[in-house]
């Protein structure tokens, strides 16, 4: 097959012309490339200058930073957990719970068969497989050495691939403008956040906040280094059954439970 | 050997009143994504549950046509079959504005559009989406390539070869927009490595249908027929691809079935449901799948009437099949605790609600309205249409 090139007969619905210099379609074309660099320019200036690296420094990669949840411990109706999360983080409810932030809560547990109910907080799992960090496009969801999932806020795109991996609805997306942020929680609208297991207060040998505040109720949560066998948590670990939640899934959880 | 005369639309006034309407569009689409950006997502119906809605059902639907309906160059360079070369053009053009609407859609729904230029410098790849990236731009610029090949007569002999990377390439990238789901391991109505097959038969049947309408919209305002013969061909194969996407659907739904962590899923789309089962039967099945075929099996002679409203049918059931999977698979509640009945202040155990929102339906029309509005561009400023094809064709059969 050979192919020529001439002028329309008409075959897409236009009225054919005589084979002439077609002023319009160069006015076209020039306006057409025009537009397109003033559109592409922008963008080529800021690839240059690059993106930041996410940083994880400090993190110890010897420890692996963990939770035990006593279920029987947990308190039905106390949300000291919860509140002191929304203190520490400065996240708030405004009564949307779908669209709100939830970076720990509550929830209730009732076996059908026997009606026994208990109560237990979820939260980020901190996965040693975070099934978040593997599906983000931009590596903004990362893990830390120590065993911290947590969020680049700087270079998280609001995508939230994140959220639809994660089995445990852990994450948050920031839906609308935000006021009165912490300095050690930065947050944003667009982007994506959840438990930071209180990596500001955990790097300065602190306990997450929920942890401290379930100490003056139930005590039901522990933490510590899991991965230390001669830690708290590990000989409560080795010494009793625990569970992992969806521990079928095989993305090893940092966060177990006691007693569910 | 033919000679296939090429010719670009000067555009008459049908033209250009159907491209300032969908200049409209764009335009209503920019605004829409511009009113999420500066208000947040809080203004669409979309929340921490239904993470992903109309804007995703838009351009998921989208990017599935666009690898699709390069299926018909591909028939032309990679099996031989010689009466398609004349529409090759146009289905190179066509596979790329498509891409781009969608592309644009899921650009402008991120929480951070401005950040566009991470996601191009920052590739984590592990993840499907970075790979889709590639996998996007990479397709792109293959189609290009094979469009070149295509109207330059010094590389037209490279053209089976540039033909069959772009055939290998739109395989690889609608198993990639699959994959997005089929590596959701924890939610039940995804997680299946079915998905990236049933996602290809889609492209193939949903890119078919739209290229069956536009011929025809280009038909309706000519001088000179497309030619019967061609577009019945095309028509039993939307028969046969209609036919696929139910086969692969409906093994994805039989092995989900034979999966006890997903039965309460199946029983739920399938049985219980509301919309999603009115949905699934009503739309996708009935009137997308089974009465298209019905209209098209086993008939010689089929009308432009009976042609248009099956190629429409099935896009709408496409649509609706899109819709079932991403907004009915986020709706069905994450399963923590099998077993137990759960509550909690995050709707926990709950079927989540969504409710679309006019800025996230004008995101996704916009997006559409530029895939057309860029391919009425492509059809004026270059040589994409064949003129008298009727005979062409017959030629070179």
């Amino acid at each position: 097959m050979t192919d020529r090139s001439q002028s329309c007969g008409g075959s897409c619905g236009c009225k054919p012309e005589a084979e002439t210099v077609d002023e319009s379609r160069r006015g076209f074309l020039a306006g057409a490339a025009m537009a397109g660099a003033s559109v592409i320019a922008p963008g080529v200036t800021l690839f240059a200058y690059g993106a930041g690296e996410a940083q994880a420094a400090g993190a110890d990669p010897k420890k692996r930073w963990g939770m035990l949840i006593d279920v029987s411990k947990c308190v039905d109706g106390c949300t000291g957990c919860v509140t002191a999360c929304q203190t520490e983080n400065g996240w708030k409810t405004t009564g949307r719970p779908a669209t709100d932030p939830q970076w720990i809560r509550k929830v209730t547990l009732r076996d059908p068969k026997t009606g026994a109910t208990k109560s237990a907080p979820i939260m980020c799992q901190h996965c040693a497989e975070p099934p978040c960090a593997d599906v983000c496009p931009t590596g903004a969801s990362f893990k830390r050495a120590d065993g911290i999932v947590l969020v680049d806020r700087h270079r998280c795109i609001g995508c939230r691939y994140c959220m639809m991996a994660c089995p445990y609805k852990a994450r948050s997306f920031v839906h609308e403008a935000l006021e009165d942020q912490k300095p050690h929680a930065p947050r944003g609208m667009g982007t994506v956040e959840g438990c930071t297991l209180c990596v500001h207060r955990v790097d300065k040998g602190v306990a997450p906040a929920c942890v401290e505040a379930c100490a003056k109720s139930g005590g039901a949560i522990m933490f510590g280094d899991i991965a230390d066998p001669n830690s708290e948590i590990s000989k409560v670990i080795a010494t009793y059954a625990t569970m992992q939640i969806r521990g079928d899934l095989g993305v090893d959880p940092g966060v177990r439970y006691r007693n569910l | 050997m033919a000679n296939i005369v090429y010719t670009e639309c000067r555009g008459g006034q049908r033209f250009w009143m159907l491209f300032v309407g969908l200049l409209v569009l764009v335009a209503i689409g920019g605004l829409s994504a511009l009113y999420m950006e500066h208000n947040g997502h809080i203004v669409t119906g979309m929340s921490n549950e239904i993470v992903w809605g109309m804007p995703h059902v838009f351009a998921v639907f989208l990017i599935v046509i666009a690898s699709g309906v390069l299926n018909i160059a591909s028939l032309g360079s990679v099996f031989g079959e010689m009466h398609y070369k004349p529409k090759a053009r146009l289905s190179g053009v066509l596979a790329i504005t498509f891409l781009v609407g969608g592309l644009a859609i899921l650009v402008l729904d991120l929480g951070r559009p401005d950040r566009l230029t991470v996601a191009m410098t920052n590739y984590n790849f592990r993840s499907i989406f970075a790979w889709n990236v590639i996998l996007y731009s990479g397709f792109i610029g293959v189609v290009l390539a094979y469009l070149v090949v295509q109207m330059t007569r010094r590389w037209a002999k490279f053209t089976p070869h540039v033909g069959l990377a772009a055939f290998l390439w739109r395989l690889t990238l609608t198993t990639g927009t699959g994959s997005i789901f089929g590596f959701l391991m924890a939610r039940s109505p995804y997680g299946s490595a079915v998905l990236a097959p049933l996602f290809i038969a889609m492209s193939l049947a949903y890119g078919l249908a739209v290229f069956i309408l536009i011929r025809l919209a280009l038909e309706s305002s000519a001088s000179q027929g497309l030619g019967d013969e061609l577009l019945q061909r095309l028509m039993r194969l939307l028969v046969i691809f209609v036919g696929s996407v139910l086969y692969f659907s409906g093994v994805f739904h039989f092995t989900s079935i034979y999966t006890a962590w997903r039965v309460d899923w199946e029983a739920y789309l399938l049985l219980d449901g509301g919309l999603y089962t009115l949905l699934f039967w009503g739309l996708y099945v009935i009137l997308g799948t089974l009465v298209p075929m019905v209209m098209l099996y086993g008939r010689s002679g089929i009308s432009r009437t009976r042609e248009i409203v099956s190629s429409v049918l099935v896009l709408v059931g496409g649509f609706a099949h899109i819709y079932i999977i991403i907004v009915g698979g986020q709706a069905y509640p994450l399963q923590l605790f099998p077993g137990y009945e759960v509550a909690s202040s995050f709707n926990d155990g709950i079927v989540a609600r969504y409710v679309p929102t006019l800025p996230e339906i004008g995101l996704g029309l916009g997006g559409t309205a530029l895939a057309l509005v860029l391919a009425m561009m492509a059809m004026r400023l270059f040589r994409l249409l064949p003129k008298g094809e009727g005979e062409s064709y017959a030629d070179a059969a």
